[in-house]
């Protein structure tokens, strides 16, 4: 395995950037349309109701739960060898919107679909903070 | 709304899909050259009788494919398509070309799926760190790149697992009839001489030992890489007349497209080949009563689960119990993917969707052998591309 290999880490755009900046800063920011109140996710020029573009954002709390997971026992690219078993997950926000993520201080186990979740702000660099989840 | 059922699939050429290659590497486009020559041949046309191709990315061309496929095979053409739609691929290039028969832009079109490894680089490669991420799309701006993939989430197998662990909440889940899934798809495999596990056919048990992937998806409910491909041509009614074997006609089909990745999907449960599925058995005026033959696309197991469920086979839900009361083989009373499916010919690249399309022509024409379903005229064939994301639907009948 080539261990130089770098992680891959996001880099905003200028429409995403607010989102990283929130969470930097331990705040989850998710854009909610002005014309139809929808709740967008991940971050848009548009609006995927009504493809309005009057996104705002706001800041919500990150209670959540379990959508579905799975546990890694293979890597699923090189890049992650260092972090098997991963759990990942889709966690569903109470806005009721749905993000990738994976979950933190939890035994595999004890994983169960629909269990109440909490968001961890991991600082992975000066400038990116990926949002990680644990039980509530 | 729909086709008339008037372009039928009349040749097909299959390489036999083998784990290890041992034959001479071609470029795609001597594959493509070879495919088309050998499908013609089955079907008893010549190279002037083509008019139209339909073909997907090649190694040897990042732009003007169907140009570049068009002048290798030196065969004019008035309709060429290039089809991205990953394991959907091959479904969706067959309704397309029905589609243009059916206009009258063309009368014979070929429809190819290339997948042998091709010839060595003499100039030694670095590796391109890209291969690592598959189908996930690491560019800048890509959604996938800053939301999905910095925590791991990439390529198949873990959508796939996060879809059946899904399934298991809201339905409850049956490892051992996943595992009975794969046995019976491995019996026709066992039989069938183009596919890797010929001759090598599966318990439950041994699928249930299969070690552990990603949650609760095991070894051998996945598809296995192998080098292969395969290819059909398409016909008029009034060139089909003229060809060697029974005209499979397209009476039905559809495409639905939701997402790229998983975590987007409105209900992971209730997928794209439900919509696909019903439109194409409207179109062609009947129900999944009528079905003689399903041939379903299988990268998992729990694609062929939900895609039983949701093109109508059985209920929401009732999946589980379905695999439970049928025998899934060729010999079986609901027969599935008659050739052991990409589970037991092993997944040639992007051609996997192809060894579907070309085994329920085999069906329909009578020419399936030892697998031969009895009476066999009417045919369902599925495509999946993506994580459940992009999928297909064909009804193929006999004329």
């Amino acid at each position: 395995m080539d261990t130089q290999l770098e992680k891959p880490m996001p880099l905003p755009t200028p429409v995403t950037r607010p989102y990283w900046e929130g969470l930097a800063q331990g705040r989850i920011r998710i854009q909610r349309c002005e014309d139809c109140s929808a709740w967008v996710f991940y971050p848009r020029s548009h609006c995927t109701g009504c493809l309005s573009n009057r996104l705002s954002w706001h800041e919500v709390s990150g209670d959540a739960t379990l959508y579905t997971f799975t546990v890694t026992r293979q890597p699923t690219a090189p890049f992650f060898a260092d972090e098997v078993p991963q759990c990942l997950a889709v966690v569903e926000l109470a806005e009721g919107i749905r993000l990738t993520s994976t979950l933190v201080d939890v035994v595999d186990t004890d994983i169960h679909i629909g269990m109440r979740l909490k968001p961890v702000f991991d600082h992975v660099s000066e400038t990116i903070t990926l949002l990680r989840f644990a039980p509530a | 709304m729909g086709l008339r059922g008037e372009a039928a699939i009349v040749g097909i050429a299959e390489y036999p899909h083998r784990r290890k290659y041992v034959g001479p590497r071609k470029f795609t486009t001597e594959q493509w050259a070879e495919l088309t020559k050998m499908a013609l041949d089955d079907a008893g046309l010549t190279a002037r009788d083509i008019d139209g191709l339909v073909c997907a990315d090649i190694r040897e061309a990042g732009m003007f494919t169907p140009a570049t496929v068009v002048e290798y095979l030196g065969q004019p053409v008035n309709f060429a398509e290039r089809i991205d739609l990953g394991g959907a691929t091959a479904v969706g290039m067959i309704w397309r070309a029905a589609a243009a028969i059916e206009l009258g832009i063309c009368e014979v079109v070929v429809c190819a799926l290339p997948a042998l490894p091709i010839p060595s680089h003499p100039v030694p490669q670095p590796v391109n760190p890209m291969m690592y991420f598959q189908s996930s799309s690491p560019n800048w701006g890509s959604p996938q790149a800053e939301f999905d993939i910095p925590y791991g989430n990439l390529a198949q197998n873990c959508g796939y697992a996060m879809i059946a662990q899904r399934y298991a909440a809201e339905f409850g889940y049956d490892p051992a009839m996943m595992a009975k899934l794969v046995a019976d798809q491995r019996r026709s495999a066992a039989i069938n001489p183009n596919a890797a596990f010929f001759g090598a056919p599966v318990t439950i048990g041994d699928v249930l030992a299969s070690k552990m992937i990603a949650d609760p998806l095991r070894m051998l409910e996945i598809v296995m890489p192998v080098a292969g491909g395969g290819a059909v041509v398409l016909a008029s009614k009034a060139v089909a007349a003229r060809c060697r074997h029974r005209p499979t006609y397209v009476t039905g089909f559809g495409e639905h497209l939701t997402i790229k990745t998983p975590t987007y999907a409105q209900d992971l449960c209730r997928t794209p080949v439900g919509p696909a599925s019903r439109q194409a058995f409207s179109m062609a005026g009947i129900t999944p009563r009528d079905i003689h033959a399903a041939e379903i696309y299988d990268c998992y197991t729990i694609t062929v689960l939900l895609t039983l469920e949701d093109a109508g086979f059985c209920g929401k839900g009732e999946g589980m119990a379905f695999i439970r009361e049928h025998d899934l083989s060729c010999g079986g009373d609901f027969p599935v993917n008659t050739h052991g499916g990409q589970l037991g010919m092993g997944q040639a690249g992007g051609a996997g969707g192809m060894t579907q399309v070309v085994e329920a022509a085999r069906q329909v024409m009578g020419r399936a052998d030892a697998r031969q379903v009895t009476g066999c005229d009417t045919v369902y064939v599925s495509g999946t591309g993506g994580v459940m994301s992009e999928q297909s639907a064909l009804i193929l009948q006999g004329g």
